[in-house]
């Protein structure tokens, strides 16, 4: 579908609902209640015409919706806002049980979403379950294009989304962004969601497509939402640079054939070069905050990338310098791996190994590029049969046919 | 307001000597944390346990009460002691949590009540 209303859906639902949840203080009423309001307008606005302000007529509806089922419901029983589950800090409508009064409320508030992203990537919840949440709740995606997505049944999807909205509520989770104390740690969950959400599309981790470029789009889109919303984070502003340098290399990626293209095997000239403009313009905005983060320094390894016309041009020491300081920052396996895969390009495959042998290999036993780049290096030293062993485990774990593939090619190369 | 249950969980098998100065540390470090409960209002109960060793399991059938040895569960990993703690929502539960693990040392668990 690409109708208007389609297009607005996808733009105004997130923040529809994100509004509603304050209103309502319950998710499933808010779901409910904006899926009513569009099914209305697609019956109304072929005849009207659009609205000028499709999202706040959305609201309205939604919320007028939901004022009759409650009092419906309250006729019923004595409960006025008895589907009142969250607790919301700023509004606490709960003290104010007029129906009546929900008008006072019902103006968009920017805060909304922001509320709503904390509120989805809570940490309480699982990486998987707060990426459902996300894709559910503020990118209007449905419950089966989201399993699609993520390649399990649809049921399980639901039936993880549900859960996970069931310990929000059970929990008596706040509709709330939190305080500046708590801040960092919830902000950076958060920006780890949406990145997954992105990585998921960027290289899906199984299935026959190496990219989705909707959850990928999703992914920018939320970024984008997130920089709006929070401005002075330069952690959102590192991720949306992050993945928008790393967006401007999809064509790139996969040959005609759909075999996957390394970095440095690819058409240069195929990267897309707004994306890298705007990725660019956004990695100095950070350096001149001078508060690097680790999305702000893997955004500045990108950029890198990006400012080489060929990869033989590529600025090493400075991706080197760039992972040192990663490492220093926020130390991980995972940034050490890439930090030796860089000192390997600047020094040769013996430095590479050595600064390798400096990660204790249990921590990345499971992790499917630590197997492929050390048998990589491994052959680049002349260690052919520990290079095969590496590729051998490395395909072990990959789930991505395409992927595979390549790592078969390579090691059948040796 | 909500009700929590904070409950310390670790291996079963532990040493119940209180005597040792690490015991000592972290006995004074939860009775601190327990008067920080209870001069913020959250406290409403809390209490050590014996070991799941002590337990006896009770099953009431067709009106007849049967009784078995040992917990109910058969895991290695074992709910030491808890807390039951009052306050405004999920993050303020989680924090309390957070200050319970630091006092204990343990592995805490959090879960709502009903109402």
């Amino acid at each position: 579908m690409t109708s208007p209303l389609n297009e607005i859906f996808r733009r105004e639902a997130g923040r529809c609902t994100a509004t509603l949840i304050r209103v309502l203080g319950d998710i499933d009423l808010a779901e409910d209640a904006v899926a009513e309001a569009f099914a209305v307008a697609a019956e109304q606005w072929p005849k009207t015409g659009t609205p000028p302000n499709p999202g706040g007529w959305i609201t309205t509806t939604a919320r007028n919706r939901a004022i009759d089922w409650l009092r419906r419901e309250s006729t019923r029983g004595e409960r006025h806002l008895a589907a009142h589950r969250l607790r919301i800090d700023s509004m606490e409508p709960d003290h104010n049980p007029e129906l009546d009064r929900l008008d006072d409320f019902v103006d968009i508030v920017a805060d909304d979403q922001l509320r709503l992203m904390f509120l989805c990537a809570h940490p309480a919840l699982a990486a998987d379950a707060q990426v459902g949440l996300i894709l559910r709740l503020l990118a209007g995606l449905s419950m089966s294009e989201i399993a699609t997505a993520f390649l399990v049944p649809e049921a399980t999807m639901a039936q993880r989304i549900v859960r996970a909205k069931r310990k929000l509520h059970d929990n008596h989770a706040s509709y709330r962004v939190p305080g500046a104390g708590e801040l960092p740690a919830r902000l950076h969950a958060v920006l780890a969601a949406i990145y997954l959400i992105f990585t998921e599309g960027h290289t899906a981790t199984s299935g026959q497509t190496l990219t989705r470029t909707d959850l990928s789009t999703e992914a920018i889109r939320l970024g984008r939402t997130l920089v709006e919303l929070m401005p002075d984070e330069p952690e959102a502003i590192g991720l949306l640079a992050l993945m928008l340098l790393s967006e401007s290399r999809r064509a790139a990626r996969v040959a005609a054939d759909g075999t996957m293209v390394r970095l440095t095997d690819q058409d240069r000239t195929r990267w897309d070069r707004t994306l890298i403009g705007e990725g660019h313009e956004l990695v100095r905005a950070c350096l001149r905050r001078n508060q690097p983060g680790p999305f702000q320094i893997q955004a500045a390894v990108a950029a890198v990338h990006a400012a080489a016309p060929a990869a033989e041009s590529t600025d090493w020491s400075q991706i080197v310098a760039l992972y040192d300081q990663l490492c220093a920052l926020r130390p991980s396996p995972v940034a050490a791996l890439n930090r030796s895969v860089a000192i390997a390009e600047l020094h040769g495959p013996t430095a590479g190994l050595d600064a390798l042998a400096q990660i204790d290999p249990a921590s990345l036993e499971n992790y499917q590029p630590y197997h492929a780049a050390r048998a990589d290096l491994l052959a680049r030293t002349g260690r052919r049969d520990e290079a095969v062993a590496g590729y051998d485990r490395a395909i072990e774990l990959t789930t991505n046919s395409i992927e595979r593939d390549f790592l078969a090619r390579q090691r059948a190369a040796l | 307001m909500p009700q929590y249950l904070i409950s310390v969980w670790h291996d079963d098998t532990y040493e119940t000597d209180f005597s040792t100065p690490d015991a000592q540390r972290r006995a004074a470090q939860v009775g601190a944390f327990n008067e920080e409960l209870i001069k913020a209002g959250a406290w409403v109960f809390a209490a050590g346990l014996h070991p799941a060793s002590s337990a006896t399991v009770v099953r009431s059938s067709g009106g007849e009460v049967s009784m078995t040895d040992g917990p109910y569960a058969e895991t290695k990993e074992q709910m030491g002691g808890f807390w039951v703690i009052e306050t405004s929502d999920l993050d303020a539960a989680l924090e309390w949590a957070g200050k319970a693990a630091a006092a204990s040392g343990e592995t805490i668990e959090v879960r709502p009540a009903h109402g």
